[in-house]
């Protein structure tokens, strides 16, 4: 509410919260490699963007690392193998976190394989041109491993007329419980130095970035130790506060700049990526690899083992959680992390390219109980706490009235970005990010049908 | 979880945490910021003050149940909030206030100013004030009559006319006054002794309590810091009574430097009346104060200024109550005139 507020440290935005971290079940693990589970589902769409189409065939065999989808188009990636093993189908539906079902392709893993990868080969990235690394960028079926799942190549190529002038390098891991992004920050500082260098060719950047948030002090000073001389990345801690790791939060933080209302990063000449996205292309286009296991923080009070695991792209969860164990008394998976993450309704749904996390929730957590939902008393607690400045509360009363056009139209609905702040603070207990994310779903199924 | 384990998995959308803080929380808290300030009033003026307070509570929290009942609604009386403005309306009433008055007050706050708009969250103006607003309409005589604090034997009989007989007048207490009373009391608030004798009281005894005055306004200090205890466990918002402040200060202080035989000084004005407690309980009051970051500000600005007018050019002594219940009643225009600016709002855009 701003009186404490008036001796900060660290850079930072206006509001957001401050949810306990709970990072300290897994921050101190080292990454672990899971076990290759003896089924692998690899939808053919993880990603914002066309779906990949498959090459593959049922029966076929195929080579863990080998190309077995191609991109559709632009805004699309290919699909590797995850496994060596014999395809067993390949436009099978699959439940996924979002709901639906979405064709993927099966693989049956051979058990007797060393699951090398065979694949690829070495180029120098110095004497690849921008378009080449473009391509390579593409070819590595790499999206942003933050969660968004966005293509990561097509950052590189801002629409006509916009030149991307810095990169922020997102290592803030602001949701709860996650250590993925601080594992890869620690361990693999060097290929995430190697990435930021290639990604700084290929758009042409003049300097990066890293924000990191200052929870994780030790991953800073780790990078800073090996970060080159020539002075064109900088590595910044930024508050810890959620949702810090929001590009929009990021971008205000370390720049004071703001992304216009509607717009893109690149809008002002920022691109920003994930440092776990950084660190598998600095380790991936050297060797021209595809991108086919990434690490994931499992964590949470239902689980018996946490730690952050390398786990192949397409491992089920229920493979993951008889490997790590889950207490009987854990009731709510979530894909991602708990301020933004989904649920899953079925434990045959894939980790795919954009799960940071997977975090399981126990019935009795202090803030898992159902609370009464009490009118809106106008406390502004929701005002407070939103970083994009709405008004939630009014936002809130306007969709218990079903008026969404005007929560577009006068509220700037379609600003939020479902951080969840409003619904986390809220002493009334309103699902008021619940409430806009229908809101915008049942303006996008109006506009549709004018259309 | 195996196949072998049936097991019934929650589904939710995000986000899946919550603050461990809810309504009933802050409502408590508020009730405890009370206490105090009641405990005080009672010590002050003894067990009239007592059965008002008992009295005007009772009456809300029975008053909110039977319009639950009538309107279908769960009973909401477990939320707090009413035990808030029953304390509040106790405190604002006169120390020797018939208990019937009381209990009409009451109804007429929570009936009136509450339920009838839908309950918790919906209302338009403070209840308590609400209430208050309509026993000064009602009672002038009764309302403006003040009595004595710190009385002999007054935690055993009650000030005279507390225990007036519904729809009658009640006792006249000036004789009862000139027996307890010490020396020199005119039962004059210090408002209106600045008011009509330009007479202006000690900040000392401001503080302190030590003045005819309502139930529960007489010990600024008291209040502040009570009012204090909800700012720091982030239950009220401390702009608010900032703001008013702040807006006393600005319209008293060219008038005090002036003529400062006529006008008294900014801070007579903020400890003297039912300021204090109006600026850190009522005008605080969530439901009806505006939200956004500007409209707070300029809500306590409009209580502070229209309090000074009232007091100096009205014909009340007393401003407080009519200024919050005008703020209240412009809030929702202050926040449909201060909605924040957006991140990333285009400068050529106009509020769409």
């Amino acid at each position: 509410m701003g009186l404490f507020n008036l001796f900060r440290r660290s850079k930072t935005f206006r509001h957001g919260v401050h949810p306990v971290a709970h990072k300290e079940q897994t921050a101190h693990l080292a990454i672990r490699r899971l076990p290759f589970a003896p089924k692998i589902v690899v939808p053919l769409s993880q990603h914002t963007g066309a779906p990949a189409v498959a090459l593959v065939k049922p029966g076929q065999e195929v080579v863990r690392g080998e190309p077995i989808a191609e991109a559709a188009g632009f805004v699309s990636v290919p699909m590797h193998a995850p496994v060596t093993g014999v395809v067993r189908a390949v436009d099978a539906l699959v439940p996924t976190a979002a709901g639906p079902k979405t064709p993927a392709i099966i693989i049956e893993t051979y058990e007797a394989a060393t699951q090398a990868v065979l694949y690829g080969l070495d180029q120098d990235m110095e004497q690849m041109s921008q378009q080449e690394l473009v391509e390579a960028v593409q070819k590595s079926g790499m999206v942003g491993l933050g969660g968004a799942a966005f293509p990561s190549h097509v950052k590189l190529m801002p629409p006509d007329g916009k030149v991307i002038e810095t990169l922020i390098i997102n290592g803030c891991e602001c949701e709860p419980y996650l250590t993925c992004d601080h594992r890869v920050m620690l361990e693999q500082t060097d290929s995430m130095i190697a990435g930021i260098r290639a990604i700084l060719r290929a758009t042409g950047a003049k300097r990066a970035i890293i924000g990191v948030e200052d929870n994780k002090l030790d991953a800073v000073s780790a990078i800073r130790e090996k970060l080159p001389d020539d002075g064109v990345i900088s590595c910044e801690a930024v508050e810890t506060k959620y949702p810090q790791g929001a590009e929009k939060m990021l971008i205000k933080s370390l720049l004071g700049k703001e992304v216009p209302s509607g717009g893109l990063p690149a809008d002002i000449g920022i691109a920003v990526y994930n440092v776990g996205t950084m660190a598998q292309l600095g380790e991936l286009i050297p060797r021209s690899r595809g991108l086919i296991e990434r690490v994931v923080t499992v964590s949470g009070p239902g689980v018996e083992k946490p730690g952050n695991y390398l786990v192949p792209i397409g491992t089920p969860l229920r493979f993951l959680m008889e490997q790590v164990g889950s207490t009987s008394e854990a009731n709510e998976v979530i894909i991602g992390g708990p301020m933004m993450g989904m649920t899953v309704a079925s434990l045959e749904v894939p980790v795919t390219k954009g799960v940071s996390g997977v975090v399981v929730l126990e019935k009795e957590a202090e803030d898992q109980q159902d609370r009464p939902v009490y009118p809106c008393i106008k406390c502004g607690a929701c005002l407070d706490a939103c970083p994009i400045n709405l008004n939630p509360s009014m936002l809130g009363q306007l969709a218990s009235v079903r008026q969404y056009e005007v929560m577009e139209s006068d509220f700037h609905l379609n600003d939020c970005f479902e951080c969840g702040c409003c619904s986390y603070v809220c002493p009334s207990n309103i699902p008021l990010t619940q409430y806009f994310r229908i809101a915008k779903a049942i303006n996008r199924e109006t506009r549709a049908q004018a259309a | 979880m195996s196949t072998k384990q049936k097991k019934v998995v929650e589904i939710r959308t995000s986000p899946h945490l919550k603050k461990a803080i809810s309504v009933e929380q802050i409502m408590r808290n508020v009730v405890y910021a009370l206490l105090p300030v009641c405990a005080w009033s009672v010590y002050q003026f003894g067990i009239s003050v007592l059965a008002l307070i008992l009295v005007t509570t009772l009456t809300c929290i029975l008053t909110e149940s039977l319009f639950c009942k009538l309107s279908n609604r769960p009973n909401s009386v477990g939320d707090f909030s009413i035990v808030i403005t029953g304390l509040l309306l106790a405190l604002t009433l006169p120390p020797g206030f018939p208990l019937w008055m009381a209990a009409v007050a009451g109804f007429v706050a929570v009936g009136l100013g509450k339920s009838l708009f839908g309950g918790l969250g919906y209302n338009v103006m403070n209840p308590a004030l609400v209430g208050r607003a309509f026993v000064q309409a009602a009672f002038p005589v009764a309302i403006t009559t003040w009595t004595p604090g710190f009385a002999a034997g007054r935690f055993v009989e009650f000030i005279p006319s507390t225990l007036a007989l519904p729809f009658m007048s009640p006792v006249d207490t000036s004789d009862w006054v000139t027996q307890k009373a010490v020396d020199g009391f005119t039962g004059a608030t210090p408002l209106a002794l600045q008011k009509f004798e330009k007479v202006t009281v000690d900040s000392i005894d401001l503080l302190t309590g030590a003045v005819a005055g309502s139930a529960g306004e007489t010990s600024a200090l008291l209040i502040f810091v009570c009012g204090l205890y909800l700012a720091f466990r982030k239950m009220m918002d401390w702009r608010i009574p900032a703001a008013i402040f702040a807006g006393v200060f600005i319209v008293c202080m060219p008038l005090n430097l002036y003529n400062p035989a006529l006008f008294p000084t900014p801070l007579f004005m903020i400890l003297s009346g039912g300021l204090m407690l109006g600026a850190m309980f009522m005008a605080t009051d969530m439901v009806v104060s505006p939200m956004t970051p500007r409209g707070v500000w300029l809500y306590g600005l409009v209580i502070g200024v229209l309090t000074v007018l009232i007091r100096l050019f009205g014909g009340l002594t007393e401003g407080v109550m009519y200024a919050i219940l005008v703020a209240n009643a412009l809030s929702p225009l202050i926040a449909s005139v201060s909605q924040p600016r957006i991140y990333g709002a285009r400068k050529e855009e106009t509020e769409s």
